[in-house]
């Protein structure tokens, strides 16, 4: 089924004029239309626009135009500006919002002929790792609808291993794309902090959002990369470094790579996932990479620094949705404190709230130094960890997430234990690192996921050792029941 | 009333004349129709970011180099974070901990003739906001954001003026500076240029400041003056009637002539500052900071203590005549032309003649309707007595509002003074003839009849005769001889 085909078959048959993208674009709309009721995936669907941009590529193609994205279907994440389509951040206060740009990203996957199905369902604000906190209500995960798929890109990630399209964009903070990833069987990588333009994505907090793709494979998630990445002038974080050819470099040898396994993630570990990832490193250590155990002294660090940093800076860049200018607005304000506090106190949901609570607070004269000034100083060290780690290795590894999907409602209530979900991802954005997750196996019926995590600009190294497993093991290819 | 001290320091916003904004591409002209200049990221718009304009900071650095103070090879954009409908971000990306100009200073000539150091503790550069318009509205206000993320060098002084009239001093000498170095159009009317005025009071001789009030948003030098006059007066009557000044933010009303609170330091917003994500720290090599240098003019002070050394002016009058760079280029062009011995002369006339007109008719310099050409010829003719001071000066009225040349003007009227010592006597002894009783008296004594005579004489001339000559022929036949 065309659903199951990688974006490279895909494209030689759209090439050989096999099939037309407005064939595949109908294939996926049907898919969303009869799955997504019950997965709440998207939170707005292009149909028409979708089959005229499929239209536009089939004539691109018959004019002899050739390109791996071209006429391929994704879903967009809805934190991305799409022009002239609502972009709501899965936020009530941008219910309304109708976009009128496109993000960078958009702008760039536009050009390459990929086409747009829809906007995918995330946490609010991307804040969150189970997609209940959505104005428009919980994401379910496909392999077992009772339960969450991760967030906060968690619609692209239900999407994805719902096969609702060929791949989706998300973002990842904290563990945005990497944790979803696993909890829904798919391939999620999080690229170098600046690898790729954040114009035009919604800010949550600036030094740590990174825009990434969520595929079914590596080989599929490499030609989405090559795509996305570069500098972007409109980005002034953006990095201007020449972005490789990534689908070329996915067979580089693995001979003589040094994994390296993060000591402080298996503290604790249940023992089901200590034994998947040990079994992954088997899979390495077979394909002629070395092993050995590093550690991260500062790593456990991750989570308090991060509920630092990350909501001083979304404290702040959620300080524009003040109902003056687009937006949620308050019926019939008094006066202006009115308006803000009536347009902001209906507009943002309770998770985003806190946040921008937690972000004044440790902003705020006399706190500053004792919360933020101390968090940036613990990122520097974890930075350096790792730094002194890529001197012995190559690449760590480590599980993506302690566990498997839980049960929505499971711990909404409890802001605490849902932060410790994003344990091993974090460290990466701190650190500006980029990360991916492949599936490495399944714990009750619930796929898992192996994370890996390079030093910077390592993007074609990660992308070709997830390759490289990925050709040795059939995780990445177990799709749910019913979404055959 | 005891013997108070007065402290003043004052932060100078001056808008960088950059044709784009700090951070956006809109441009910055000013009045064109509200939220025409406003784009995506000037309105916040979900996803945009900022991205710094270079040329904002050459101006910057400009002027840091042309007081002397050191430039930081980093420095940081912070955000200040408040809510208000014309600050879209609700923050404001300003530098904070890490200003790029750092610590200079300023000499400024006071009136008396003394020239007083001012300190500049820093300059750094941020974004202004837009504007909120509530005049004439009921119960709605209306946002204009043409002028938020326009550049601003905020310029910080020491708390070094004792009077209003230092603090003026000072606060002209950066308006004629940021003129000079081009990187401000100084309109304050327009708000391109204005001041925050932090005042205090202490009994003379106590080495502690006392509880200052800022006056914010003063946008004339007169303003300045009488605000801080008034603010002066108001903390001493308080301190005298035993109260206590706080620190707080008032506005100067200028209709009513004083200044009330507008917060107290209770009140005021906890800011929340912190580095700004969105911006790399702004870094610059000594080659881009030579490259500025290299774009320095000749400064007011340089300018200035070159026009009392080549011209031989009074150090005052070329201060006034560097007030500013095309004032001080339209002397020096007379001056060259006329010859550096009629420099005098020349700055008088700049000084008296051309500057009112140019005041009268609020003409600026640069568009005088008299050129520095033009005036050179008129003032040529006094030099080479074909007119007296006197009628040149009828001369250059006719010259202001006709637009002819000087010899024209002199030529078409007749103005040509009367050197002819013989047609001046035949004036000369009719004007006697006709007025037999003044002469009687001023031989008997008067001598302030003396004017009499020459204002019949000039009187009959049509003022043409030349008034040396008239003087001494005058003298002689009025004794006489």
């Amino acid at each position: 089924m065309l659903h199951n085909l990688s974006i490279g078959a895909l494209a030689d048959r759209l090439a050989a004029r096999q099939i037309s993208s407005v064939e595949l674009t109908r294939h996926f709309l049907a898919r969303i239309e009869r799955f997504n009721p019950s997965l709440n995936a998207l939170i707005t669907l292009t149909a028409e626009q979708a089959l005229a941009s499929a239209a536009a590529a089939d004539r691109r193609l018959t004019a002899g135009e050739r390109g791996r994205l071209l006429g391929i279907p994704l879903i967009h994440k809805d934190i991305f500006c799409t022009d002239g389509v609502r972009t709501s951040c899965g936020s009530r206060i941008l219910d309304n919002f109708i976009a009128p740009y496109d993000a960078t990203v958009v702008t760039r996957l536009k050009a390459a002929g990929a086409v747009m199905l829809g906007k995918a369902n995330m946490d609010e604000f991307a804040m969150g790792s189970s997609n209940e906190t959505s104005f428009y209500g919980p994401v379910r995960n496909p392999w077992d609808t009772t339960r969450v798929p991760g967030g906060s890109s968690g619609g692209s990630a239900a999407a994805m291993g719902a096969r609702l399209a060929s791949f989706c964009t998300g973002t990842d903070t904290g563990g945005s794309i990497r944790q979803p990833a696993a909890l829904t069987g798919v391939t999620g990588i999080k690229p170098t902090y600046g690898r790729v333009s954040r114009y035009g994505m919604v800010a949550f907090a600036s030094s740590l959002d990174q825009a990434g793709v969520l595929a079914r494979t590596a080989a599929d998630a490499a030609a989405v990369l090559k795509v996305m990445a570069g500098f972007d002038p409109k980005d002034s974080t953006s990095v201007d470094a020449p972005v490789p050819d990534y689908p070329a470099l996915l067979e580089e040898p693995l001979k003589g790579l040094r994994i390296g396994l993060l000591r402080e993630f298996f503290d604790g570990l249940e023992a089901r996932n200590a034994a998947l990832i040990e079994e992954a490193l088997g899979v390495f250590r077979s394909l002629g990479a070395d092993t050995m155990e590093v550690s991260l002294p500062h790593l456990p660090l991750s989570v308090p620094t991060y509920y630092v940093v990350a909501p001083a800076e979304c404290s702040s860049n959620l300080s524009r949705f003040d109902g003056v200018r687009y937006g949620y607005r308050c019926a019939q304000p008094k006066d202006l404190i009115d308006l803000y506090r009536r347009s902001r106190g209906e507009g943002f949901g309770a998770e985003v709230k806190r946040r921008i609570m937690t972000g004044t607070y440790v902003l705020s004269a006399g706190y500053y130094d004792a919360y933020y000034l101390k968090a940036q100083k613990v990122r520097r060290l974890i930075t350096d960890d790792f730094r002194a780690a890529y001197q012995k290795v190559d690449l760590l590894i480590g599980p993506t997430t302690p566990t498997p999907a839980f049960a929505i409602g499971a711990k909404i209530d409890d802001p605490v234990t849902m932060y410790l979900n994003d344990i091993y991802t974090i460290g990466a954005n701190l650190a500006g690192l980029p990360g991916m997750s492949v599936p490495c196996g399944f714990i009750d019926g619930l796929p898992m996921g192996l994370q890996m995590i390079g030093p910077h600009f390592s993007e074609a190294r990660l992308l070709g050792a997830a390759h490289q497993f990925q050709r040795a093991t059939r995780w990445h290819e177990q799709i749910p029941g019913g979404y055959e | 009333m005891a013997d108070w001290e007065v402290v003043i320091g004052l932060e100078i916003h001056a808008q960088l004349a950059t044709k784009s904004k700090i951070f956006s591409g809109s441009a910055t002209a000013y009045g064109a129709e509200p939220n025409t200049q406003a784009n995506l990221v000037d309105l916040a718009y979900p996803g945009v970011l900022p991205v710094f304009n270079a040329e904002a900071l050459r101006m910057a650095v400009k002027f840091g180099l042309a007081i002397g103070a050191s430039i930081a090879r980093r420095s940081i954009f912070a955000r200040k974070n408040y809510f208000y409908p014309d600050l879209p971000k609700g923050y404001q990306i300003s530098q904070y901990e890490q200003p790029v100009v750092g610590k200079g200073s300023l000499a400024v000539v006071l009136d008396d003739g003394v020239i007083k150091t001012v300190g500049v503790t820093r300059a750094h550069l941020e974004e202004d906001a837009g504007k909120s318009l509530h005049e004439g509205l009921a119960n709605s206000s209306f946002i204009d954001l043409n002028r938020a993320g326009t550049p601003l060098l905020e310029i910080v002084s020491e708390p070094d003026m004792r009077s209003a009239k230092e603090a003026v001093a000072y606060m002209k000498k950066i308006h004629t500076l940021v003129r000079y170095l081009e990187i401000c159009d100084g309109n304050m009317q327009e708000g391109s240029f204005r001041c925050d005025a932090n005042v205090s009071v202490r009994p003379r001789g106590a080495n502690k400041f006392g509880t200052r009030a800022e006056i914010k948003n003063l946008n004339s030098f007169r303003f300045l003056e009488k605000a801080i006059q008034h603010e002066v007066v108001r903390q001493i009557e308080l301190i005298e009637s035993g109260g206590k000044v706080v620190q707080e933010t008032r506005l100067y009303d200028s209709d009513k002539n004083e200044t009330r609170s507008m917060r107290s330091k209770e009140e005021a917003n906890d800011y929340r500052y912190f580095p700004d994500p969105d911006l790399l720290p702004v870094e610059m090599d000594q080659e881009f900071i030579e490259s500025v240098r290299a774009t320095l003019p000749e400064l007011p002070d340089d300018k200035a203590a070159r026009f009392a050394r080549d011209f031989g002016l009074s150090a005052y009058d070329a201060g006034v005549l560097c007030a500013s760079r095309e004032l001080g280029g339209y002397f020096e062009s007379l001056a060259q032309a006329l010859g550096s011995v009629h420099a005098k002369l020349a700055a008088n006339w700049v000084m008296g003649e051309l500057s009112s007109a140019l005041n009268r008719d609020n003409v600026e310099i640069s568009a005088s309707r008299v050129s520095a050409a033009d005036l050179s010829a008129l003032l040529g003719r006094i030099v080479d007595g074909t007119i007296s001071g006197k009628i040149a000066k009828d001369v250059f009225e006719a010259m202001w509002s006709e637009g002819k040349t000087a010899d024209a003007i002199i030529e078409a009227r007749g103005l040509r003074q009367i050197t002819d010592a013989g047609a001046i006597e035949s004036v000369i002894d009719a004007v006697i003839a006709a007025n037999p009783t003044q002469l009687a008296d001023y031989r008997a004594g008067k001598d302030k009849l003396f004017g009499f005579f020459v204002g019949q004489v000039m009187k009959a001339t049509g003022g043409k005769a030349n008034p040396a000559q008239l003087n001494d022929l005058l003298k002689s036949k009025l004794a006489g001889s």
